[in-house]
């Protein structure tokens, strides 16, 4: 900080709009490298904290420092307080003026949370950013713990809530690995317009089916995609998981077998469509494990279960 | 909804609507700069303190008092150069599209038809794709910018090769034109779906936020870099008001009224394509003001181009600078994507336009 006090100094600069606001860049931007550093920014003051992505809403109030935001995405669904929260906007279209409108002194954001601009605006307005990274394994979870209890100066929290998180995650999965079915599972994302766009590898769902002790029935490619209907037949999986949400997510198991591609498949000769909860399934936060215990047990019940 | 229908008839140009054209003229630039001042005052953190308004004109950064700074950078880095974007875009679309309505005689011509927009916007469709990647030099070269860039470029190239297309022996032929562009607009769409195929996750968000439009993403940077494109443009198009009234008569009679129409024609393919291209980089797809507004002033101050064009300018600033002000502060903290705002505005009127054609025409 020593330095950016110094250009500080400065006192009020006489110069038109735009030198002051590049200079104001500049000086923003030396205070807040620390930011960018990583663990070494401190948000521990901080008491009006906006929060970004689902996963470190859930982390904070894991932390029981709820009290703490003052707004939130509109990927926080969890838990129902979080609701109660002013909602800044979709985690990848946040509205910079409206993130200053609710004054807050911090921001916790997921890894991939922008657009750049208004994070810039934000820094720029000498509000310190802190990023939690993302992945989707057990051990991703575990650094969002870290990361978030850390820049919370909530470290020995976050350290008993790692430590939990991490026993019940090792036995839940271990429990599922121990399950002798391995059943092929197909994440459908969404099946509009009758097109199936499923879930490859490298994505929240393909984490979870893994960690779930099964096997995702799409290996050709990674992220998601649409399948063409004869491919669908191919890839025989035993079990349709879909996220429970409004629109075409709630495509009930008759529509859902109805559709003449996935009606030729082995979850469709028994019926067996999974529907859960999209932030509970594919958040990668507190409540994977518990997720995965659900999963893992759904996958394996015969006919459709919705949690 | 039904109001009494205007009976435009095909009519010369009269020099009877040129006063009242003249005062709707001056009527729009006083709301012009009401709406402008009315859309900076207002916003998510509220009304505009007087105080940072003072340090804003002054240039001048507060320090220390955190609170005031807020206001200030609110000000000076969100709203302004959001309401200068967006009065610069809505003037451009509404130019834009005014202009291909004179050139194709036809009032639904639009950037949007001839593939000048799908060509901008696979450019930068294929920046937010393969930005990564494949095209990771450019990314490298313009950090920021590449993804305007690219739909700059996509834009020009599109035009350039729709004109080549409908240039036979010296002449161009804007029927075939606007068949190229359906098919180039067609391409454009299979080679996005190609994008979307191999998009990651996140390149795949990016792209359908990028597709509803916003000018959220408004700053001083990309004023600097779009902006003097389209203001040049802007600037401009009155250059193509005579030749675009005549050629309402058709080509013949405006090359025998000494109108050297085929330079006139490249100018103004030219004209829109920049400035689409500009738009379409630093907004995304805004649909609906180009049509939207040159129409509702031909309603108002009949076709005469010479007023046409700045009051579609004037009047496509007003309207997007208000829809993103509608934006900004409706569902606030969050923001709506401007490009719904005008859609919802401008479909159904879009139909009504269609469904009332009988009987209308440009002259």
């Amino acid at each position: 900080m020593s330095a950016a006090e110094t250009r500080r100094k400065g006192g009020n600069r006489k110069a038109v709009a735009l030198i002051a606001a590049a200079a104001a860049h500049v000086s923003l931007a030396l205070s807040l490298s620390a930011a960018w550093a990583g663990p070494g920014d401190d948000l521990s003051q901080a008491r009006r904290i906006v929060a970004i992505g689902g996963s470190v809403t859930e982390i904070v109030y894991a932390l029981k420092a709820g009290d703490r935001l003052v707004a939130r995405d509109s990927t926080s669904t969890y838990p129902p307080e979080a609701q109660a929260l002013p909602d800044a906007g979709y985690i990848r279209a946040l509205n910079a003026e409206g993130v200053l409108a609710v004054t807050p002194d911090a921001i916790l954001a997921l890894e991939g949370s922008g657009p750049p601009e208004a994070l810039d605006v934000l820094k720029q307005a000498g509000i310190p950013l802190a990023m939690v990274p993302e992945s989707f394994t057990a051990e991703g979870i575990l650094a969002k713990i870290d990361r978030v209890g850390a820049a919370l100066g909530l470290s020995d929290a976050a350290a008993g809530l790692s430590a939990a998180v991490r026993s019940d995650l090792a036995a839940a999965m271990a429990e599922a690995a121990a399950r002798e079915t391995k059943p092929r599972v197909l994440f459908v994302l969404s099946l509009a317009g009758g097109r199936v766009l499923a879930s490859g590898t490298d994505t929240a769902a393909d984490g979870i089916i893994r960690m779930a002790g099964a096997i995702n029935a799409v290996e050709a490619f990674s992220g998601y995609k649409q399948l063409t209907d004869e491919a669908i037949a191919g890839l025989k999986p035993d079990v349709i998981l879909m996220m429970d949400r409004g629109g075409d997510h709630g495509a009930g198991a008759d529509e859902l077998f109805a559709h003449p591609a996935l009606a030729l498949t082995p979850a469709a000769a028994s019926r067996r469509l999974v529907r859960m909860d999209g932030l509970y399934l594919l958040g990668f936060g507190p409540r994977t494990a518990a997720a995965v215990r659900d999963l893992a047990v759904a996958l394996r019940q015969p006919g459709s279960t919705a949690q | 909804m039904s109001g009494p229908r205007a009976t435009a008839r095909a009519r010369p140009i009269e020099g009877d609507r040129a006063p009242r054209a003249r005062i709707v003229l001056g009527c729009l630039a006083l709301a012009l700069v009401a709406t402008a001042l009315a859309a900076l005052m207002t916003g998510a953190t509220g009304l505009a303190n007087p105080e940072a308004i003072r340090l804003m004109l002054a240039g001048e950064r507060p320090q220390g008092d955190l609170l005031l700074m807020r206001d200030v950078i609110v000000l000076a880095d969100i709203r302004l150069p959001r309401v200068i974007m967006a009065g610069l875009i809505g003037a451009s679309l509404a130019v834009s599209g005014a202009v291909m309505q004179g050139l194709f005689r036809n009032p639904l011509a639009d950037p949007g038809i001839v593939g000048v927009s799908s060509g901008a916007g696979l450019g930068a469709a294929a920046m937010i794709v393969l930005g990564g990647g494949l095209l990771a030099p450019v990314t490298a070269l313009f950090g920021g910018h590449a993804v305007s860039f690219a739909a700059f470029l996509g834009g020009l190239a599109t035009t350039a090769l729709l004109y080549r297309i409908g240039t036979r022996g010296g002449s161009t032929h804007i029927a075939t034109m606007l068949l190229a562009g359906i098919a180039l607009g067609a391409l454009a769409g299979a080679a996005l779906g190609l994008l979307v195929f191999v998009a990651d996750d996140r390149a795949l968000r990016d792209l359908s936020f990028w597709g509803l439009g916003s000018v959220a993403g408004a700053t001083w940077d990309k004023i600097l870099t779009a902006g003097p494109v389209i203001a040049l443009v802007l600037l401009l198009s009155p250059l193509l008001a005579r030749a675009l009234n005549a050629l309402v008569l058709g080509e013949a009679a405006a090359g025998h009224l000494g109108v050297n129409v085929q330079r006139q024609k490249r100018l103004a393919i030219v004209a829109v394509a920049a400035a689409t291209g500009a738009s379409v980089a630093v907004s995304g797809g805004i649909g609906f003001v180009g049509i939207v507004v040159p129409h509702l002033l031909r309603l108002t101050i009949g076709p005469d181009h010479r007023y046409l064009l700045p009051g579609s300018a004037l009047l496509g600033a007003i309207l997007l600078i208000a829809a993103d002000t509608v934006a900004r502060t409706l569902v606030a903290p969050a923001e709506l994507p401007i490009g719904i705002l005008t859609a919802l505005a401008g479909a159904p009127f879009f139909l009504w336009i269609l469904l009332t054609r009988r009987g209308f025409s440009l002259g």
